[in-house]
């Protein structure tokens, strides 16, 4: 470890002040504790790597604890299952946006990733021959589409980010990896087009720590809190899309939200698609299970955004129920206390602390709710960063890298599968540390830093620090998270999204303004919120922006004024970058239509129905 | 006789009092502030929340108080719907989560404090590293000699499987840990009831081969036997867990073994 002293101006009157700065050399660094980050860690530390894994909450604490219904892998517990079938399902999830040699893999090294799961401790739920559980979910169908719904979903009961998340953790610690916990991440160090490390805040002392690494690998999950109705917990902020925007490069699809049909009307909090996978329904005020109008195979078990936008169609034509007619009712009465008790013992608990409903006698009223970006940073199917330089598409970002929910590689296109996600996180955790084992030799020296990267990060830090305008961290979130909820939902005009434009960057000229009031560096949640939001900010912008300029429906975004998918013209990735002045600008990368191997075909795009 | 009395830097002060304006749904929080930076006492400061436009949890109440009266409020908090255990405090007199504390199940004055004997960083948040390093010192991770099949899962019996539950639905929030007297007393060396619940979660484990060793580390005076079955833990277990049945099986365990 050593000590470096920023060139901080001390003057009293612009009240900065010096930073010292501490700064930690390591093979690698993995910002974020959630799944993605924890599999990243455990799998750097068995490499022999020296690495830190710096969080900005406990890792236990990670959104991954709240995923619920599981997590996709052809083991065929239950049923015959392919890797083949689950990779055209999710081709046909992503609307033909997802890069299917990404695909292929994900899909491909779903068995081994559960299996080792397994092996290393998570408590699955159990067949009667003692295998790993697996129920339906939304989408996943066996024989091309052609055949029944798949069995595909492993399951802990209702709990399952949980066992995994406690389970790596577990790992971690068993491999001893150096955790930096409640530290939180400001900005990337970039120096000649390369990432040579990161600034952290350490939350306890506000010491500032620069972070060296060969590899930093992001692992800061989705920005769910653009919005005001949300599953995503409060520290889902998208940090790590906020500083990859901040250091010049794009972020990818970031117009693809996906709103989870069930989340408890009011308070947002996830009911899982499992509880449809074990025989739940969704009902309108006339009593009707409308979606057999809609997915008439699939029926409750179609895609999310189908789902999603079928129930929004059942409210804005009256038949929705409640006093104002504007939510659903998902139904599990019928299923019996039993399989309740036995498959979906945690849903209940939400149900009847967020909604006061008793699950075994009342439908659970529910609402479409912002619940998964399918967007972020774009990279290849190894983790590794890309970016689009010239006429090279897929051009590598040397020492930086991304996973999980913050990483766009792309898997889930225009629409991610339920169950999809624990399986993204756990593959392409374990991808990047063979990436990096494979790139970066334990031990290499670091040249010192050239630039005074650190110095203008710092002083930026030090601005939001003594703000002291008008406006306060929680005045502006809620308008941007009100003007999104209003702006960029689940159907979408141009005239909507270009008042949402207009007002969002109306949001971001007003950070100017921002007001804090702590001073402190000791715990300064003030602080950390505005720094946070800062994130939010330009990630909203990129996102209704994309959205604005993405003339098509595909997936997540459908669009009233362009209600067809247009492959001709759209059946491309959008990269979107925000310069110094905050202006958006957009590139666009081709969609990945080849295989890895010729052990699968390319799936052809086709009429997406359920 | 010797005289105890509390250290002058620990007596709470009262603090401020904030109205509420035009508010007629009123309900009022009593928060424990302590500002290290300044070195004061700690004090308590009650704000009026008008619950017109609040949202019915603990913690809506709390986040309302930070967005719009005072943004120095200091708390964890994550997920909201009681599943990350960060916003785990003590809420009129127990402790809990304030995510899914109901404000109407609190005194028409609710006192927050930070969970009880543990350092204070500041405000409502503790310092957690104790307890941490205590979690990690009973290797929370399955231990196997055996090597299974690497394509293949291995088996386990549904009844096998069901011996973890109300075990791994742990989160970690340490509720039940700062509310044990006997914690209280000789944290530094009993290992407390959050712990010694996932200690258990391994010894529960058809699955874990090493319940010898685990049962060997745990053979101490202080480890497991400070427990006295005050039950505080199962009490206030937010997630509706029993560490204290937990406790008393690994206290068979050890007997049985003593026994043969």
């Amino acid at each position: 470890m050593s000590e470096t002293k920023t060139k901080e101006k001390t003057t009293e009157e612009n009240k900065t002040m010096s930073y010292k700065i501490i700064e930690h050399k390591f093979d690698a660094v993995v910002v974020g504790a959630g799944g993605a980050g924890l599999r990243a860690t455990m799998g750097l530390a068995a490499e022999g790597l020296s690495v830190a894994c710096v969080t900005k909450v406990f890792p236990t604490r990670s959104h991954t604890v709240a995923a619920q219904g599981g997590m996709s892998a052809s083991l065929g517990n239950m049923g015959k299952d392919d890797w083949r079938w689950h990779m055209y399902d999710t081709v046909k999830g992503s609307d033909w946006l997802g890069d299917q040699d990404a695909i292929e893999y994900m899909c491909r090294e779903a068995v081994p990733a559960v299996v080792e799961l397994e092996h290393q401790g998570v408590p699955f739920s159990r067949t009667e021959e003692g295998k790993i559980y697996q129920r339906p979910f939304g989408g996943m169908t066996t024989e091309y589409g052609k055949g029944a719904p798949a069995q595909r979903t492993c399951a802990a009961a209702d709990r399952t980010g949980h066992a995994i998340l406690h389970t790596l953790y577990q790992q971690s610690l068993k491999h001893d990896a150096n955790f930096f916990i409640e530290y939180f991440a400001v900005d990337l160090i970039m120096e000649d087009g390369e990432c040579k490390g990161v600034i952290a805040i350490d939350m306890s002392d506000g010491t500032v720590h620069l972070f060296r690494g060969h590899a930093i690998i992001l692992a800061t999950g989705g920005y769910g809190r653009t919005y005001f109705s949300c599953t995503s917990a409060h520290t889902c902020t998208g940090d790590g899309n906020g500083m990859v925007l901040r250091a010049g490069l794009a972020l990818q699809d970031m117009e693809f939200v996906q709103f989870h049909p069930t989340g408890i009307y009011g308070a947002g909090c996830l009911i899982t698609e499992g509880v449809r996978g074990e025989g739940g329904f969704l009902s309108n005020s006339e009593g009707e299970r409308f979606m057999e109008r809609y997915a008439p195979s699939a029926k409750d078990l179609a895609s999310r955004d189908v789902v999603s936008r079928a129930m929004t169609m059942e409210i804005n034509e009256g038949r929705g129920v409640g006093e104002n007619k504007d939510h659903i009712f998902l139904h599990l009465e019928h299923l019996g206390p039993e399989v309740i008790e036995k498959r979906l013992p945690g849903i209940a608990e939400s149900a009847e602390i967020f909604a006061g409903v008793d699950v075994t006698k009342e439908p659970i009223p529910v609402i479409p709710t912002a619940h998964y970006n399918m967007g972020g940073i774009p990279t290849n199917y190894h983790g590794e960063v890309v970016n689009k330089v010239g006429d090279d598409p897929d051009k590598v970002v040397t020492g930086l890298y991304a996973i999980g929910e913050a990483a766009c590689v792309s898997v889930h296109g225009a629409n991610r599968l339920g169950s999809n996600s624990l399986l993204d996180i756990v593959v392409f955790g374990r991808a990047v540390a063979h990436r990096v084992a494979d790139k970066v030799k334990p031990g290499t020296k670091h040249k010192d830093l050239q630039s005074n990267v650190v110095e203008k990060i710092m002083a930026d830090f030090d601005k939001i620090r003594y703000a002291d305008g008008d406006k306060t961290t929680a005045e502006l979130r809620l308008e941007l998270q009100t003007t999104m909820q209003k702006h960029a939902l689940v159907f979408r005009t141009g005239k909507i999204m270009q008042k949402g434009c207009d007002k969002v960057a109306k949001i971001v000229e007003d950070y100017q303004n921002l007001k804090l009031t702590d001073r402190s560096l000791i715990w300064n949640t003030d602080l950390i919120e505005a720094l946070e939001l800062r994130n939010l900010l330009s990630q909203a912008k990129v996102t209704i922006f994309g959205a604005n300029a993405r003339e098509e429906s595909r997936g997540a975004h459908a669009r009233e004024d362009f209600p067809d998918r247009d492959d001709v013209e759209w059946m491309k990735h959008t990269l979107s970058y925000v310069d110094e002045n905050n202006e958006v600008s957009f590139k666009y990368r081709p969609v990945h239509m080849n295989t890895l191997t010729d052990e699968c075909e390319v799936i052809p795009p086709a009429k997406r129905v359920y | 006789m010797a005289e105890f009395s509390l250290p002058k830097n620990s007596k709470i002060t009262k603090g401020k009092y904030i109205k509420a304006q035009g508010a007629t749904n009123v309900r009022k929080l009593k928060v424990y502030r302590w500002d290290p930076d300044t070195g004061d006492n700690p004090r308590t400061d009650t704000y009026e929340i008008d619950m017109d436009s609040c949202g019915p949890m603990v913690l809506d109440a709390l986040i309302k108080v930070k967005n719009e009266i005072d943004t120095t409020l200091t708390f964890r908090r994550s997920c909201r719907e009681g599943i990350c255990g960060s916003c785990a405090m003590n809420i009129d007199g127990t402790n809990t989560l304030a995510c899914t504390k109901s404000m109407r199940d609190c005194k028409d004055t609710v006192s927050i404090y930070p969970l009880p004997h543990m350092d204070v960083i500041k405000d409502l948040v503790p310092d957690m590293s104790h307890f941490y390093a205590q979690y990690a010192s009973v290797q929370p991770w399955i231990q196997t000699d055996s090597v299974p099949l690497p394509d293949t899962e291995r088996l386990q019996s549904i009844e096998d499987r069901e011996k973890l539950d109300g075990l791994y639905e742990c989160i970690l929030c340490a509720c039940c840990q700062t509310s044990c007297p006997s914690y209280w007393w000789n944290g530094d060396r009993y290992l407390g009831p959050a712990v010694l619940l996932q200690s258990y979660r391994f010894l529960a484990d058809s699955r874990d081969e090493y319940t010898g060793e685990r049962l060997e580390d745990l053979e101490d005076p202080f480890k497991v036997f400070r427990c006295h079955t005050i039950m505080n833990c199962t009490n206030t277990c937010p997630k509706g867990l029993n560490p204290g049945k937990a406790i008393g099986e690994i206290k068979k365990l050890i007997a049985e073994r003593h026994a043969l």
